[in-house]
């Protein structure tokens, strides 16, 4: 389980976060929402220890990720994979030595590393990529190789930035079903987006970060449901100029 | 303002800076597993690929030296010492210096330009997520590879230039081969080598160590990528400098 409470973070005079607290629930897959700027990137990464809070407790499964040692982070990472916006694949390596870069760090021997390779490769419906290389993929394909890579890993979390973004419909649609694979597979998800219909596909939870604070956190319907007017401006997709939601 | 209580503290947070760098400098060195398998590749890229440029810049100042020691020498010394210049002046200093220089340029900036895009794409910190130190994986293999492959590029840019030097002697200016190698051997001392080399490993160092620790801390997007090249490899050159004079007041 992953616990955040009253976390802070700032960037030189600029607060992103202010005080956040929300619980992430195991086997389940937690949408967490909020304009550009919000601060939902940057709560990825003080999951996984990229970042430190100014303030505040970040837990895994009971181990507070600021205070661990380079040794206990890496422990802890061992249990996290990580989706990033632009996959962040190694552009010198092919599709396969991406995902068996990490496989090979778990000491796993090679005839366990080529399964897991072809098996993370077939979830995300990518097989016989495995020679090419990231500049040979579309941005789609470039984003499955990322959630192949995390899913061949085998971890407990798996973290999604922005995982639709810049995709069309029918890859974000295929985007979603892989996120909802991975639930099923019995991983907790933790899904950083502002695609609303994305995120209402996958959502188990929902938290809608507004102004460095949670906003509202609950089912999808208890969401739909907000009366909140910062809430209600995210949902409908309000404009913000001039209707005075955005100082709430 | 600086109140007079954080200029008190500035060096003590400057030690414990130089202490935190120091010992991930040391859990990074004894990382061998991480770095081990990138480390020879990294001796081709930044060593081997370097020498046509390093031996193109030997060729030309072998040939310049041995011109310049003939204009200075005419009439006034004897003219074998032309074989004394430009073998003292390319293994101590204008090898390991000029080959340097070229290789911050080349090998600094690329250093600086593939880990600062690495940085704003986020494979820093995929590397970090998958457990990889980024420091054993992608800053120490450079570093040794630079440290152990700036002697062999010198060495050999060492041999063209005085090989030009010699060829310049015995077809511009009427040396024979015995005067050139009398003059080359005269004033030799084994230091001279090692002393070439060895500073031209502690360029390489300087260099790899400022490219990538400007490339680590590139931010934004291209324009950042840009300014952290154009640092490493004005930092690069400064460091050459500065080491080429320590090396001299307390070596030669």
């Amino acid at each position: 389980m992953i616990v955040l409470r009253d976390v802070a973070k700032a960037f030189g005079a600029k607060e992103v976060l202010r005080g956040v607290s929300f619980s992430v629930p195991d086997g389940a897959n937690t949408v967490v929402m909020g304009r550009s700027g919000s601060g939902k990137s940057v709560t990825l990464k003080l999951i996984v220890g990229l970042l430190r809070p100014d303030r505040g407790s970040v837990e895994v499964d009971g181990r507070e990720v600021p205070a661990l040692d380079a040794r206990e982070l890496a422990a802890l990472r061992r249990d996290i994979g990580f989706v990033f916006q632009f996959a962040a694949l190694f552009d010198s390596m092919s599709i396969g030595d991406n995902l068996r870069l990490g496989l090979r760090r778990r000491g796993l021997d090679r005839d366990e590393i080529e399964a897991r390779v072809a098996d993370a490769l077939r979830l995300v419906d990518l097989e016989g990529t495995a020679d090419r290389f990231p500049a040979e993929l579309s941005g789609g394909m470039r984003k499955r190789v990322g959630i192949a890579r995390a899913v061949a890993l085998r971890p407990r979390y798996i973290l999604y930035d922005e995982p639709t973004t810049g995709l069309d419909p029918i890859t974000t649609s295929d985007m979603d079903l892989l996120m909802q694979r991975t639930r099923d597979l019995g991983v907790t998800g933790v899904i950083v987006t502002h695609d609303l219909k994305s995120a209402f596909a996958v959502a188990d939870r929902m938290i809608l970060l507004h102004e460095g604070v949670v906003r509202v956190e609950g089912t999808p319907e208890t969401v739909r449901a907000s009366t909140d007017p910062a809430v209600r401006q995210f949902v409908d997709g309000l404009p913000s100029l001039g209707s005075g939601a955005g100082a709430a | 303002m600086t109140s007079p209580a954080s200029l008190s503290s500035l060096p003590a947070g400057l030690a414990a800076g130089i202490g935190r760098r120091a010992r991930a400098i040391a859990a990074a060195a004894g990382d061998v597993g991480t770095w081990r398998a990138e480390l020879l590749p990294q001796m081709r890229r930044l060593g081997v690929d370097s020498i046509p440029i390093a031996l193109f810049i030997a060729l030309f100042t072998g040939i310049v030296l041995a011109l310049l020691a003939s204009y200075i020498f005419t009439r006034r010394l004897p003219m074998y010492l032309v074989g004394t210049l430009v073998g003292k002046s390319i293994m101590l200093e204008l090898g390991p210096v000029l080959t340097g220089m070229a290789l911050a340029g080349r090998v600094g900036a690329s250093i600086a330009a593939e880990l600062g895009t690495m940085r704003v794409t986020e494979q820093v910190d995929a590397l970090e997520t998958l457990t990889f130190d980024p420091d054993a994986y992608l800053v120490t293999p450079r570093v040794l590879a630079a440290a152990l492959m700036f002697p062999v590029v010198t060495a050999f840019a060492v041999a063209l230039g005085v090989a030009a030097g010699w060829v310049t002697a015995i077809n511009l200016l009427d040396l024979t081969t015995l005067e050139f190698v009398r003059g080359l051997k005269q004033f030799y001392r084994t230091k001279d080598l090692w002393y070439g080399l060895a500073k031209s490993s502690s360029f390489g160092v300087a260099i790899a160590w400022i490219g990538a620790r400007r490339g680590l801390a590139t931010q934004g997007g291209a324009e950042g990528v840009g300014q952290a090249t154009t640092m490493a490899v004005v930092q690069g050159c400064g460091a050459i400098l500065v080491l080429d004079a320590l090396w001299a007041l307390f070596v030669l």
